[in-house]
């Protein structure tokens, strides 16, 4: 990484100082939405605790508040690294990657013979990944994962000479690598796209992914609360329900479909896209809890007050980064 | 013992705190400045850096790790053993159960060194398995702790379980992984006169065994 640097600086100098000169009035707009609903959700909450009768409502408003609070610090990371530019947003992903699979590898039980490996996936293979998002190399950076580190991992715990559970232990670290790393990097990566007549405005694209399955989480949180009923898998996560999905997944859209402007999508396209993005989100909100419940653990940390972890937060990002690339730059890029 | 914990101990403590992400749960009792002796699983270099700064400040400059003589008093290992964190040396037997006069002497020797170093105010840290293991099992416990407990029978003896520092730096890496991990504490014992010396040693590793499930979270 450190000998990449300069390389890293140089990729990303130009993007960076238009970028920071430009400063996309409409980013500056966008976040000015962010402020207005983050000020709604917290006036909401203050009313909600004064009217608040009875132990259970008190702790779930108290939650609410406590999840209100940790979204304006969210918030604020996600502005301020906005408005660095491309390589702001890039170390912001990449960390977050690397707390997500410091969750991740906590949980699940890795053996001694797995540790040199774990090495490998922290310190070299995660940093190169996002190194290969900061000089836009393609190619390069669809493969390096599902295809290099796939093979490279079981070899590496191979080398260690520890056979017991093999095909388990290197099954969970490529899982983990794949979820908290590739999928995530997806995000950063709408930044490398070159879409003709937007160039330099891809940030918006990164903001269109965030806060489309953000409000989708959000959503599908509120309607379950208010008027959820049927639950989903009950197995797998007592707290989602049909309602809150069909809710979520539904308005999310809604709001994915009304911020088409900020979009090079057309409405209609922006409207699907973000349905697939709500939908993919709601899949990995599933996906990770079944991990949860397996472990017999609620939450994969306790990083962020009200939410839980890091992992917990960007689950359905995990799940609808790739597809939403991969949309954007089959629609967009010629 | 000084008021004030060397600059690099405390250095060593924010690092294995930052490396290990680790997360103090006081389950058993309160942190306190009564003496007391607190006794872990041992499976890593960071078990000692990191229990010692799961202690709050006030309690850090107070209290004193046992290591083992014949590995921590040469060079570097020296200089932090007794420089930078006051330890107290003691001398570990090969074999548990060569039990001749001569040994039986050396043993209480040590105890009494131990006694001495603790003196009115002092607490210990001690990791009565005697060696790092590989973090899988407890391993039977050494009498030194229930000679010592024995010794000073109004000392609170704390039992805490250190979970995945064995898998952030396990015996024998250089490296650490940077996975999150957990101190519990757990409710004192305290020697009770009739005891035989298995029985108490046991009771110990039993107590430490306990915190090892993991909690409601």
């Amino acid at each position: 990484m450190t000998a990449g640097w300069p390389m890293l600086k140089a990729s990303l100098g130009g993007a960076t100082t238009r970028f920071a000169r430009t400063h996309d009035p409409v980013l500056l707009f966008l976040f000015g939405g962010v402020l207005a609903i983050l000020i709604l959700a917290s006036a909401i909450g203050l009313l909600l605790q004064r009217t608040a009768i009875g132990d259970r409502a008190r702790s779930t408003i108290d939650n609410l508040l406590a999840r209100t609070r940790s979204w304006w610090k969210m918030c604020a990371i996600f502005a301020l690294t906005m408005f660095m530019g491309p390589a702001g947003s890039l170390l912001l992903f990449a960390l977050l990657s690397l707390l997500a699979m410091r969750e991740y590898m906590t949980l699940i039980p890795t053996r001694p013979g797995d540790h040199r490996t774990l090495l490998w996936t922290f310190f070299i293979i995660t940093p190169f990944q996002y190194y290969l998002v900061a000089i836009r190399w393609y190619g390069f950076f669809v493969i390096m994962i599902p295809a290099i580190a796939f093979l490279f991992i079981p070899l590496r715990i191979a080398v260690s000479g520890e056979t017991r559970h093999f095909l388990e232990r290197a099954a969970k670290i490529q899982f983990g690598i794949m979820i908290c790393v590739y999928c995530l990097s997806y995000a950063p990566a709408l930044l490398m796209l070159r879409i003709p007549g937007f160039e330099s405005r891809n940030a918006r694209l990164l903001f269109f992914l965030v806060v489309v399955t953000q409000i989708s989480d959000v959503l599908k949180y509120v309607f379950g609360k208010i008027f959820g009923r049927h639950r989903i898998v009950p197995r797998v996560s007592p707290s989602k329900t049909w309602e809150g999905f069909i809710g979520g997944v539904l308005t999310a859209t809604a709001a994915g479909a009304a911020l088409w402007r900020i979009t090079p999508f057309k409405p209609l396209e922006a409207a699907w896209v973000s349905l697939l993005v709500a939908l993919l989100g709601a899949a990995g909100g599933l996906v990770m809890s079944a991990i949860k419940r397996d472990a017999e653990v609620k939450d994969f940390g306790g990083m962020i007050e009200g939410h839980g972890g890091v992992l917990d937060r960007i689950d359905s990002l995990c799940f609808a980064a790739p597809a939403f690339f991969h949309v954007a730059r089959y629609l967009l890029v010629p | 013992m000084k008021a004030k914990p060397h600059p690099l101990a405390i250095a060593v403590a924010l690092l294995a705190r930052a490396i290990s992400g680790v997360e103090v749960r006081w389950a058993g009792c309160r942190p306190d400045a009564r003496q007391r002796i607190y006794f872990a699983n041992h499976a890593s270099h960071l078990d000692f850096a990191v229990l010692w700064s799961a202690l709050p400040p006030e309690l850090r400059s107070r209290t004193r790790p046992v290591a083992a003589e014949d590995y921590w008093d040469r060079g570097l290992r020296a200089y932090f053993a007794q420089t930078v964190f006051h330890a107290v040396l003691v001398r570990r037997r090969a074999q548990e159960e060569q039990a001749d006069e001569e040994a039986l002497a050396e043993s209480r020797k040590q105890i009494e060194c131990l006694a001495t170093a603790m003196g009115h105010a002092d607490s210990l840290i001690l990791f009565p398995e005697g060696t790092r293991g590989t973090g899988e099992t407890i391993a039977p416990f050494r009498s030194g702790l229930y000679y010592l407990a024995r010794r000073k029978p109004e000392v609170e003896l704390v039992p805490a379980y250190l979970r995945d520092l064995s898998r952030i730096l396990p015996k024998g890496e250089v490296l650490p992984v940077p996975l999150m991990s957990c101190v519990t504490f757990g409710e004192p014992l305290h020697f009770d006169g009739c005891e035989t010396k298995a029985a108490f040693l046991d009771r110990a590793r039993a107590a430490v065994q306990a915190l090892s499930c993991r909690g409601p979270q």
